[in-house]
């Protein structure tokens, strides 16, 4: 563990930091894929409090890779911990995402496949299906790691670009592989940065630099009770700040919108984009000629 | 669940088939697009700004100076200089998937606008400052 903690600092330092003008997006995707031989890494941390619950923050710590330009992998370590319990890792996933039209459309879709194996206590709150609501993130981490998800989840990735916005929209579908039917959630995200043309002596802190938005998620049931009963629901404010050297900060108030949600959820999310991370293993990109 | 996990393996491999195929940019690029004229064109603040963006978004494939790095291609070609600016702005839009370009879509328009001007203003390389080999 040691020697792959040093041998990915040592890739970071050596290696060049780009910046993407990353949307500011926490649950949403869009159809922008991570740059082919690039690799992000991304700290996200989900804070809150449940009602009749204790304080708990969560974080899922991410490796995205550029397999390809039109096909990107991503890794999940995710942990979290609650005020008057315990600090738990709660498990991991794995997700590919794929572009089926190598061209850019009103409509660009992407298709998402995800493996994840996870336990009850995780509270990463990546995304809402079925059911999930304030209840799940009760009780203690000890009874709650006893539970297992070994889950397939399938997303419908649709993505639009319209006079600098994006507007994003994603279904969602889950499945626990020994039981369980499949569960189905929704998410929306707009965004657009503060200023459309680059300045000609723009600083980190120009108005390009930042994007605003909102996201809008929720869980649809499942397919024995699909619809809006007794699922959850969250609406908030994004903001995103792209710095120098491949560093992007990205933060979200998310207010629950009925009594099966969370209150308040408090997001916060530091990445840092590492360019052509592939050199170092004389891989890459063909290019364009 | 069989089923679902066919189709989508099915869907899977028909994305990867087709993401694998071939084509040159250069002949896909649309006459609407060809032709589309820059709303930069004659800003030199644009040539400083597209200069800013390709530091941030394009030089750690195309190298500092635009003149490739590693298998990344020089952008300072005869090729470049040649293409129309909607041409360029067509293959920042759609990137060239299969060959390992990206698409720059997540740029606002005006930003990949500023690039072409930038792309540009580059002088070929082994030219001579005027211009002429």
């Amino acid at each position: 563990m040691v020697r792959l903690l040093v041998a990915l600092a040592c890739l970071i330092a050596g290696s060049v930091g780009m910046s993407a003008q990353e949307l500011p997006y926490f649950v949403t995707y869009s159809h922008h894929m991570e740059e082919p031989g690039s690799l992000e890494i991304e700290s996200k941390t989900a804070a809150g409090r449940p009602t009749g619950g204790d304080h708990f923050g969560a974080n899922a710590f991410e490796l995205e890779y550029g397999t390809r330009a039109w096909w990107t992998s991503e890794l999940y370590l995710e942990g979290q911990s609650t005020a008057h319990d315990s600090t738990v890792f709660t498990g991991f996933r794995l997700e590919n995402r794929v572009r089926p039209l190598l061209r850019e459309h009103w409509i660009n879709p992407v298709l998402y496949f995800e493996f994840e194996d996870i336990n009850g206590a995780n509270k990463s709150l990546l995304e809402v299906v079925g059911h999930d609501g304030n209840d799940d993130l009760l009780g203690s981490n000890a009874e709650a790691r006893a539970e297992k998800k070994r889950e397939v989840e399938l997303k419908l990735i649709l993505s639009s670009n319209v006079k600098g916005w994006n507007f994003s929209e994603n279904i969602t579908a889950e499945k626990n592989l020994r039981h369980a039917p499949w569960e189905f959630g929704y998410s929306l995200g707009a965004s657009r940065p503060l200023r459309l043309a680059g300045g000609a002596h723009s600083g980190i802190f120009a108005p390009e630099n930042f994007a605003l938005g909102a996201e809008m998620y929720g869980g649809l049931g499942d397919s024995d009770s699909f619809g809006l009963r007794e699922t959850s629901h969250y609406f908030g404010p994004t903001v995103s700040w792209s710095g120098p050297g491949g560093l992007t900060i990205m933060g979200s108030p998310n207010f629950g919108l009925n009594g099966h949600s969370v209150p308040r959820i408090y997001r916060i999310a530091l990445s840092y984009e590492v360019g052509q991370v592939s050199r170092f293993f004389h891989v890459g990109g063909r290019g364009v000629r | 669940m069989r089923r679902a996990c066919l189709t989508a393996g099915f869907l899977l491999m028909a994305t990867f088939a087709f993401a694998s195929a071939k084509k040159d940019w250069f002949a896909s690029v649309p006459e609407k697009e060809r032709v589309r004229a820059n709303p930069m064109a004659g800003s030199e603040d644009a040539v400083a700004a597209g200069a800013i963006i390709f530091r941030r978004s394009c030089a750690t494939c195309h190298g500092e100076d635009a003149s490739g790095l590693g298998r990344h291609p020089s952008l300072r070609t005869e090729r470049v200089k040649g293409a129309t600016d909607g041409e360029l702005h067509w293959l920042l839009t759609n990137g060239n998937l299969g060959e390992g370009m990206p698409s720059w879509s997540r740029l606002p328009e005006a930003q990949r606008w500023q690039l072409v001007r930038y792309l540009h203003s580059l002088s070929v390389e082994g030219s001579t400052p005027d211009g002429s080999r």
